[in-house]
């Protein structure tokens, strides 16, 4: 089996520090909605300068470096156990080289582990065979601003007035945004799972975060919604850092799930506009590509 | 733009109203979770005793605290081996999670100034009235480019909390914030709040 820390060193390296480029020109394009001289743009303008910045050095967009998400689809043959010590490896080195913060603190001792291992669920990395012979890796880091924003809601939820359907979906995740105000770094990007299980809806919320920003929805039911709320979401006005403005959100990825007859979870994921994911393939012969 | 030096007077603090950036150049403290709890605990609040280097760390802070600024941080530091520090990333933290907490410290230390991200509440608006003092708001997520406004690292207490929950005694250049809650009992915060809360209530009655 191939040993590939050096090539997960270089996954982490570029989504800590290079800005996918959808997301760059959404942030752009929020800024030419900004009024000039007003604080919202002055945001944008700062945050944009700071994403070439941290390219042009190859340091990081954000300090909070988050918890890494891995998601790795293997070809058979390849051992999880391998690779989840590689990604291990690749992590702690990334720690050294300040690509990411020690972030790993124990929940009972309030001690940081300095290296951001910690358990099985620190890094956290999902596995999934998949058929031909090419592995890819993708790699989220989710800051822990936007991460507390994050909620679930059980429907119906009679306070909002929502049902067990999708105006009811659409009404809490309304009710999300208004509560995270700016506390998630707006302008943000929602992930919204509807059903599923309270965990399962919430790994689902995040896979959604992993689709494009122009990659249309497969479920046309489901894309309406996302360009009604992202819409409904702007006119709330929190806007830029909460400071009052034209954008705070600048997408929406909605995903359903199977749930159980008794319960209807909608559960969002709050991404903050530092939206760092990335994604490897490593081909047959070894190469790999980056994007 | 008000270019503020630190310590800032009680004067300058007044003359700033919402809304309006500034560059700090001069000396400020990081503290966030950590060491905001430490801080109501051990000398506050007083129910925990002070152990190890505790009450070293306290004499030390004070004179940085008082009058001057708190950063809510949890910076990426190169240079951990050598002590040769060196900010690499720093931007604001959700400042939120010290509600609780930053009203009371900003007393007992005499802060004038907090900085993070996302605004605080009643208690510390409360505080900013009463210091005077102010709430600063840094760019959230804007870390390599404020991390170059640190010119340079002083020291840093209480690094057995972990990297980005010490305190590090920084020293910054024309560092960029926006006043966001002042001294005159102003919060851009509530007012957006309270407004993005109408049109949230008419999008709700809507189907």
């Amino acid at each position: 089996m191939l040993d590939l820390t050096q090539q997960i060193l270089e996954l982490v390296r570029l989504t800590s520090t290079d800005l996918p480029p959808d997301v760059e020109k959404a942030l752009h394009q929020a800024l030419d909605h900004e009024q000039p001289g007003s604080a919202a743009r002055g945001a944008l303008e700062t945050i944009i300068k700071n994403v070439e910045l941290s390219r042009a050095n190859s340091t990081p967009i954000c300090q909070d470096t988050g918890t890494p998400i891995f998601y790795v689809y293997y070809p058979a043959g390849w051992s999880t156990r391998q690779l989840r010590s590689q990604i291990e490896a690749a992590v702690v080195e990334a720690t050294k080289k300040s690509y990411l913060r020690p972030n790993s603190v124990d929940s009972l001792t309030g001690k940081n582990s300095g290296n951001n291992l910690g358990g099985s669920y620190f890094p956290t990395v999902h596995f999934e065979e998949v058929d031909g012979n090419t592995l890819t890796i993708e790699l989220m880091l989710k800051g822990g601003g936007c991460e507390n924003v994050g909620i679930q809601y059980s429907l119906p939820n009679s306070q909002l007035g929502a049902g067990r359907d999708l105006a009811g979906v659409r009404k809490v995740v309304l009710d999300a945004v208004h509560k995270a105000q700016g506390q998630g770094c707006a302008p943000g990007i929602l992930g919204v799972a509807i059903g599923g299980d309270r965990g399962s809806s919430y790994y689902a919320s995040k896979e959604a975060l992993f689709r494009k920003m122009d990659e249309p929805n497969s479920n046309p039911e489901l894309g309406a919604l996302e360009t009604r709320l992202t819409e409904e979401a702007n006119q709330l006005g929190i806007g830029p850092m909460g400071f009052g403005g034209e954008t705070t959100v600048m997408g929406t990825r909605i995903t359903a799930l199977n749930r159980l007859p008794a319960s209807f979870f909608v559960t969002i994921s709050y991404m903050c506009w530092a939206y760092r994911r990335r994604k490897m393939t490593v081909f047959r012969d070894g190469t790999v590509k980056y994007e | 733009m008000h270019e503020l030096t630190t310590p800032i007077s009680d004067e300058t603090i007044r003359s700033l109203h919402v809304g309006e950036p500034v560059a700090i150049t001069g000396v400020m403290l990081t503290g966030r979770d950590a060491a905001h709890k430490w801080m109501i605990d051990t000398f506050i609040k007083k129910n925990r005793q002070p152990e190890g280097d505790d009450l070293e760390a306290y004499e030390a802070i004070k004179p940085l605290l008082n009058g001057g600024l708190i950063y809510h941080c949890g910076p990426v530091v190169a240079g951990l081996d050598t002590k040769e520090y060196r900010f690499v990333a720093a931007g604001p933290t959700t400042s939120i999670r010290e509600e609780p907490y930053q009203g009371d410290v900003m007393r007992h230390f005499h802060v004038k100034g907090v900085i993070g991200k996302g605004g605080m509440g009643t208690k510390t608006l409360q505080a900013c009235q009463e210091a005077p003092g102010f709430y600063l708001h840094a760019i959230g997520g804007a870390a390599s480019l404020i991390a170059q406004t640190v010119v340079k690292v002083l020291g840093v207490y209480k690094l057995e909390f972990g990297v980005p929950e010490a305190m590090w005694v920084i020293q910054v250049k024309d560092f960029p914030a926006v006043v966001t809650m002042d001294s005159h009992g102003q919060s851009q915060h509530a007012v957006v709040e309270e407004k993005s809360k109408k049109v949230l209530e008419a999008l709700l009655a809507k189907h």
